[in-house]
């Protein structure tokens, strides 16, 4: 009990005294974290949009599909995405193992099916109505899809929320893919592993808290902003 | 079925590459990779050590701190330049297959047995190590192996091997198959005794409630060798830089480097030898 205590007293000096080896290690946290979400935020908005909004043969086996992979253990990824990139792999000659691009490649899996699936959900659950009122207004096919999205934002919002907390707290691929290198690949959580391992539990602790802290910053931010949409919506409806 | 997900993925790489500007572009600074083991990473060792070696060569040096065995892997594969670790015979082997070229010795130490300083196999004061283990499997008491490969795995094994006794599958023989860190640490958490290298054990000792056991039996001791991957055959390893990696600890100002690395209580963590 007093360790931990006394972990809360040292991780706010750590945070008071913040030195530019842990700054570099958060930031790159942030940086691989952030460019994964945009990454999967990129293609499976499109991706989650077309399997909500268009019928085709196959299309509930593509659903049960992303909806399995929402759940994929960080290390098999990690894993596979190892033997791709490693030099022996088909795209070794990238030469991408342990560099931050492949931690980002890693989360990119990660996060990807959480956006496309939410954002699938997210479509399908916009009234039907508002479709029909589009076409009824004399819409394009492309300013109806336009319109059902914009309808969906809120929604699609979460699926980016939910992908966010994945690749923040995760751990394992990163480790596997990135090799937790001092000053090039350490990031948070890898750190946070070290660091208990080592037996430094307070500097463990107090990266725990930074990092809690920070994902508190963001969710909220994302939060507010969407807390505002859906008022704003409920104004116009 | 493995293949459409290995193209899959793949193409995914391929679109995801370009778009992820966090790649090595640093042009004016060389950086080489060397798999190595948790007990040089942890100690402390490279933090002191590659320093001073960029400052003379500009070579920035990665470390990837893995068991000595996934350490070798890594290098066969071509995922590392050069690789310095801990189990001669393991590394003679990968070097006769050509995998690697010039290997050097370049410090050592030693292994002790750490347990709870109770003691409840009565070890202490036993001369050889084989004799140490006997008696803890005699009385059954727990022992913690790394069960990963690693150097530190290879000697306890070949130690098991000397004692004439098959410890896996036992009770009181729990292979955790992580660093060495950890498994001080479940050693200390079970109550059991587990064997370590001593540049581990002088940096974490603080942090545990345990004690050196056994010591001393010319078994223990724990070579660590360098050598580079051999660029015959992966061609685009950094061999140049590899080399001047391994040519830089064996010279008369690495080899100082090194005896002049010391824990916080001053002790010496590893002896540079190379010939």
């Amino acid at each position: 009990m007093e360790s931990i205590a006394q972990g809360f007293i040292q991780a706010f000096r750590l945070i008071l005294h913040l030195d530019a080896e842990l700054f570099g290690i958060i930031l790159l946290s942030l940086k691989v974290s952030g460019l994964a979400l945009m990454t999967a935020t990129l293609f499976g908005i499109p991706f989650g949009s077309l399997i909500g909004l268009r019928k085709f043969p196959g299309r509930s086996l593509v659903i049960s599909g992303l909806n399995t992979f929402m759940g994929l253990p960080p290390v098999v990824v990690g894993l596979f995405v190892y033997l791709i990139l490693s030099r022996k792999g088909p795209m070794g000659f990238l030469g991408l193992l342990y560099t931050p691009s492949a931690m980002v490649i890693a989360q990119t899996i990660l996060a990807l099916p959480i956006v496309a699936a939410l954002c699938h959900s997210a479509i399908v659950d916009v009234q039907p109505v508002i479709r029909q009122a589009a076409r009824t207004l004399g819409a394009t096919p492309l300013q109806v899809t336009a319109t059902v999205i914009a309808e969906a934002r809120y929604g699609i919002l979460s699926a980016v929320i939910a992908a966010f907390g994945r690749v923040m707290a995760e751990v394992g691929a990163i480790l596997i893919v990135g090799g937790n290198i001092a000053g090039y690949t350490r990031v948070m959580t890898t750190t946070i592993a070290l660091e208990t391992d080592k037996g430094n539990f307070e500097l463990a602790l107090a990266l725990g808290i930074i990092l809690l802290v920070i994902s508190f910053g963001i969710n909220t931010a994302l939060h507010v902003f969407q807390r505002k949409g859906i008022r704003g919506v409920k104004q116009w409806g | 079925m493995r293949t459409l997900a290995v193209s899959i993925t793949s193409a995914l790489i391929l679109l995801i590459a370009p778009i992820a500007p966090l790649a090595a572009t640093d042009g004016e600074i060389s950086r080489i990779r060397c798999a190595s083991t948790t007990s040089t990473q942890n100690s402390g060792l490279f933090d002191y050590i590659l320093p001073i070696f960029e400052k003379r060569t500009g070579i920035k040096v990665d470390v990837v701190a893995v068991g000595t065995g996934a350490a070798i892997e890594i290098g066969k594969r071509g995922d590392a330049d050069v690789v310095l670790v801990h189990a001669k015979e393991q590394e003679l082997k990968a070097l006769a297959e050509g995998f690697f070229v010039n290997r050097r010795d370049v410090m050592y130490n030693d292994f002790v047995v750490i347990g709870p300083p109770v003691d409840p196999a009565k070890i202490r004061g036993i001369k050889l190590a084989s004799g140490a283990l006997r008696k803890i499997s005699e009385t059954a008491q727990p022992f913690v192996s790394r069960g990963d490969r690693s150097g530190t795995h290879t000697k306890e094994l070949a130690i098991w091997k000397t004692a004439n006794i098959v410890p896996a599958g036992q009770d009181w023989y729990l292979e955790v198959g992580q660093g060495m860190e950890k498994t001080q640490r479940i050693a200390d958490e079970k109550r059991a005794y587990t064997l370590t290298d001593r540049g581990t054990w002088l940096s974490t000792k603080d942090n545990l409630d345990m004690a050196v056991l056994l010591e001393g039996d010319p078994a223990l001791f724990n070579q660590y060798g360098v050598m580079a991957v051999n660029p015959e055959k992966h061609p685009y390893v950094k061999y140049r830089e590899a080399m001047e990696f391994v040519n830089w600890l064996v010279s008369k100002e690495g080899q100082e480097t090194i005896a002049s690395f010391k824990d916080k209580l001053e002790n010496r963590l590893f002896t540079p030898n190379a010939k």
